[in-house]
């Protein structure tokens, strides 16, 4: 978000519509209204005097309404843009020309009313829809005592409530009291899964955030009592299922599987019944329940649609379909996250990768035609060179350092530390204004070193480095100390203590600030070639996105053909028929003149860097060498073949994939099947595979619904944990439920067992409502079995990229860089990510493309300073760092006939390993050189600063 | 007459300023349209992100 504020070419358009869309793809005219804030963004410091003077007081819309601000205020500190703005509905001064307060008391002299609405009509090639999601209507609320008892709350205020800078600093209370609640119910499904408020999809996220909030809860308060009412829990996502489990044993949450009708209110409590699909009815009272309300479409879905001339489906979301998931019913216009249907961040984020793609595959021609380049001034080496002047700014991240550590008595330490000319605290040192008026405050008082005592470096430390690189300084020169995870978080039970290390920290910080040489920044030039691996759904989109973009690229394929997975599947889940889906990608992947298909094909080696990679594949026994800048991985997985269940020794016994295949090739084998068997998670969620396998739920539904078309009168019996339809999928189960498919959960200790009975089988299991065992003849058995990893360990080696427990590749963020490989030039999509559908592989690959293709189109990449440097007069040419160098970054050379080590910039990850084991300390590493460690060691021991060097 | 080289994304949530950001460093400019007076969307009034219970902002 910060990013985005600072981007030279993003223009943040806010309190804005778009009015009109005239033209065509690639020649839109976009007509915007943009209402005032009435501050000027330029002038204004976010001082907040405003706030403080405004008596018009207006409900808090970021806090849930929970508090009151005033009409002129920020919605959140860190909030981009970064200043105030005035709430014209509210305001006595834009409303009754009374007032003007405020202005008075605004000493940046930024509140200014003559500002009017703007209209602006903006020459664009491509749209982009990404107007997120919209609120069930509180008339659903209503149903559950919402608006009536005051304990009925909704999963955003409760959010509000467990968030330390929301309006009870993350203190849980209950709202007709203000006293902590003991006991608290969680109803899931609010205004999702349900046909009478219209929304009869899945909402995908509630049952995620429902677990997040309840253990949130748990931190805050330990003796909280939750329970949360589930109808199936959905944890399907990647890791979910699994972090779902560790919360549920390490909280002690309760889970119960049941739909609660309604809430009452009993002598200040609230009383809940319902009844388990045992048929027993059961009730108990709370203090506090929480709605987790659903995903509804965005209020303004229709006028979007009108605006944009796109079509939406039977819900209000964008109409988009499994082979084309990004793309709206118009050209040129493309839809992601929330829009598109009810998802998570991570898929989020993913389709927001996606649709960049996709405008880039479009305007190819015209990169860098409207773009601005930024230029930073030269670096002042002067300055650099001068005795170390350090600032240290102490930041209280609001209530996150601030609530435990004493951050002005950490900021006055530092200010006694030699070498230190400047210590202050900021509210928030990541905002756009604090990062202002550090870089002022550097720039008026000649500091050449810089502390920041705040969060982790792995995440703000380039957002300060970029401050400094503005001013002319050295990104190296900033040193953070990370006083919010290590001090305030971990020692928040103890603030004195924590205050003490913070001290301890800075003063650290501060003694290595002083020792902070700069450092040089390389750039090398890019191959503009990319690698795809694996030629699957994924492999060839992503293929075809990086060859429309412009750049050409190699597809290796291990088979014999083209299609991977795909090939093997008949409809996808939204009833498309698959093969016209796979033949228009193998289609386009052959006639591309930018791709060049390489099958019977396997990596054997790889070597290089982001932007200069060599591989050598082999190719039917032949050796090939590959040169290219980028490399996308997209190797499959595989159908999970179970052992028991008979499967493998009676032809009656079969995957969902191997159904699917027989249904395609002809029905005539349902012409005598009476009974049809599925069972659920063979393999998954804990019987061999840790993992739930996502899709399987909506593709047994999907298959028995083929069936039934075909043969209405077999009877089809789906054995289940937990039906996993989410999203729109919800849909097949509902139309399945309704033609009488009927549903038996088991628990994963009496697991349904396939039997030999006479010629034929059955399957043995527990019917929970009955309360009894059941044993039905089967015609066919079809096993649903789940998404095992492809034989990526060899691949990973090569790479040197991590792989998660379950063997699936691991992704180098989880929401943030979903689709990068933690080595850098490295991209992933499909099935090797992890089991998804059809409709999510092609919006990952999509995803996975446009990440590649940034480094192509930049044409150079920055490298990491952050790397050794071997001095060569005290190396001995031992070799000991050659062979322990993970990323083959250090080899020796010959330097007047004597062996000495060599570092390769642009290969060096900075990892630091060669230093260590350099015996004769030959080796150091920018920005943590030996002196510069042992001068934080010896402050740290010293408990002051001595002048170690 | 070519294309143009810039991009409306409509939103700014989570997915139309990561829309905004992949874009602006593919070699476009991009106009990123938010009706209300902050970017961030619905993700910047969580606390936590599940599973890993990490702060969103």
């Amino acid at each position: 978000m910060v990013e985005a504020g600072r981007s030279p070419n993003i223009e943040i358009l806010s309190n804005a519509r778009l009015e009109a869309l005239e033209g065509k793809p690639g020649q839109f005219v976009a007509r915007v209204h943009q209402e005032p804030r009435f501050i000027d963004e330029d002038k204004c410091t976010a001082c907040g005097m405003c706030t403080m003077y405004c008596p018009r007081p207006v409900v808090d819309t970021y806090n849930e309404r929970l508090e009151v601000t005033r009409a002129p205020h920020i919605d959140y500190a860190q909030a981009i843009p970064s200043s105030y703005y005035i709430d014209a509905k509210a305001c006595l001064r834009v409303n009754y020309e009374t007032c003007n307060l405020c202005a008075q008391t605004c000493t940046a002299k930024a509140i200014d009313f003559s500002q009017k609405p703007k209209e602006h009509a903006l020459e664009v090639g491509a749209v982009v829809l990404a107007p997120g999601f919209g609120r069930v209507d509180s008339s659903v609320l209503e149903r559950f005592g919402y608006g009536r008892y005051p304990d009925v709350v909704t999963s955003y205020e409760f959010e509000r409530l467990t968030c330390a800078s929301g309006p009870t600093e993350g203190h849980i209370v209950r709202p007709s009291d203000n006293k902590t609640p003991r006991k608290i119910a969680f109803l899931q499904c609010i205004g999702s899964r349900d046909e009478t408020c219209g929304n009869g999809y899945c909402s995908t996220v509630c049952c995620m955030y429902a677990i997040k909030e309840a253990s949130v809860a748990k931190e805050h308060e330990p003796d909280l009592d939750i329970s949360l009412f589930f109808m199936d829990v959905r944890t399907q996502g990647k890791g979910f299922d699994e972090a779902r489990q560790r919360a549920q044993e390490k909280y002690g949450l309760h889970v119960i599987r049941a739909r609660v009708p309604r809430v009452e209110q009993v002598d200040g409590m609230l009383a809940l019944t319902w009844t388990t699909d045992d048929g027993k009815s059961h009730s108990d009272l709370f203090d506090m329940v929480v709605l987790s309300v659903g995903l509804d479409s965005p209020e303004d879905a229709q006028s979007i649609a009108e605006l944009a001339d796109i079509k939406l489906n039977h819900y209000d979301f964008c109409k988009t379909t499994a082979g084309a998931p990004l793309a709206t019913t118009r050209e040129g216009i493309y839809v992601a996250g929330a829009f598109q249907g009810p998802k998570d961040i991570p898929e989020s984020v993913t389709q927001a990768s996606g649709v960049a793609a996709m405008a880039s595959e479009l305007l190819a021609e015209s990169r860098n035609t409207c773009t601005i380049s930024v230029t930073y001034p030269e670096e002042d080496k002067a300055i650099e060179a001068e005795e170390p002047r350090i600032g240290v700014f102490v930041c209280h991240c609001g209530v996150n350092i601030a609530g435990t550590v004493d951050v002005k008595a950490v900021r006055d330490y530092a200010g006694s530390l030699p070498g230190v000319v400047l210590y202050e605290d900021t509210l928030y040192s990541c905002s756009q204004d604090a990062l202002k008026s550090i870089a002022e405050k550097i720039k008026e008082n000649r500091l050449n070193r810089v502390v920041i005592a705040a969060c982790s470096p792995r995440t703000h430390e380039p957002l300060f480095q970029e401050t400094l690189r503005s001013i002319g300084l050295n990104p190296a020169l900033i040193e953070m100390a990370n006083i919010r995870d290590q001090c305030a978080w971990v020692h928040s039970q103890e603030p004195e203590a924590a205050t003490e290390k913070s001290k301890d920290l800075v003063r650290m910080a501060v003694a290595k600030a002083r020792l902070l040489e700069p450092l040089a920044q390389p750039t090398v030039d890019v191959t503009p070639n990319a690698l795809v691996i694996g030629g699957g759904a994924a492999g060839m989109t992503a293929a075809i996105s990086i060859a429309d973009q412009g750049y050409r690229c190699v597809l290796v394929e291990k088979g014999r053909k083209l299609g991977g997975n795909l090939s093997r599947l008949a409809w996808t889940l939204d009833g498309q028929d698959a093969s016209s889906v796979l033949d228009s990608l193998k289609k386009k992947v052959k006639d591309h003149p930018n791709i060049h298909v390489q099958l019977e094909s396997q990596v054997e080696s790889i070597s290089g860097y982001v932007g200069n990679f060599t591989t050598t594949i082999n190719s039917k026994g032949k050796t090939k060498v590959i040169n290219h800048g980028v490399a996308v991985l997209a190797t499959g997985a595989r159908e999970y073949k179970p052992s028991g269940y008979l499967y493998g020794e009676n032809n009656r016994v079969m995957t969902q994939l191997e159904l699917e295949e027989k249904l395609k090739r002809g029905k005539a084998f349902l012409k005598n099947a009476r009974n049809v068997v599925m069972i659920q998670c063979v393999g998954s969620r804990g019987e061999d595979l840790k993992h739930c396998s996502r899709l399987c739920c909506s593709q047994a539904i999907k298959n028995a619904l083929m069936i039934k078309e075909h043969s209405p009168d077999t009877n089809i019996y789906i054995f289940f944990r937990d039906i996993r339809t989410y999203g729109f999928h919800e849909d097949l189960y509902r139309e399945a439920r309704e033609k009488g498919i009927v549903f038996l959960r088991y628990m994963p200790d009496r697991r349904p067992e396939v039997v030999r009975r006479g010629r034929g089988i059955a399957v043995k299991g527990f019917d929970r409502l009955m309360g009894e065992d059941i044993e039905i003849p089967a015609s066919l058995v079809v096993l649903s079995t789940g998404i095992a990893p492809g034989d990526n360990v060899e691949l990973a080696k090569v790479i040197k990229a991590p792989l998660t427990s379950d063997g699936f590749f691991l992704e180098a963020h989880a929401k943030l860089r979903p689709v990068e490989v933690a080595v850098d030039g490295f991209y992933l999509c499909g099935l090797a990510h992890g089991p998804k559908s059809l409709d999510e592989s092609i919006a990952q690959a999509k995803a996975a493309a446009a990440k590649a293709v940034i480094p192509l189109a930049k044409g150079k990449v920055a490298v990491a300073p952050i790397v050794s440097q071997v001095d060569q007069k005290t190396c001995i040419g031992c070799g000991i760092c050659e062979s322990l160098c993970p990323f083959n970054a250090i080899r020796l050379v010959k330097v007047n006939k004597r062996r000495k080590a060599q570092t390769i910039t642009a290969s060096c990850k900075g990892c630091g390993i060669c230093a260590s084991h350099c015996p004769t300390l030959a080796i150091s590493m920018g920005g943590f050189t030996d002196q510069e460690i042992l001068a934080q060691i010896h402050a740290f021991s010293g408990g002051k600063c001595e002048d170690e060097a | 007459m070519s294309q143009y080289g810039a991009i409306l994304v409509l939103g700014g949530g989570v997915a139309g300023v990561q829309t905004a950001l992949d874009l602006s460093e593919l070699g476009y400019y991009v106009y990123l349209v938010e009706k209300k007076a902050s970017v961030g969307g619905v993700m910047a009034q969580l606390d936590k992100t599940f599973p890993t219970n990490d702060c969103s902002l």
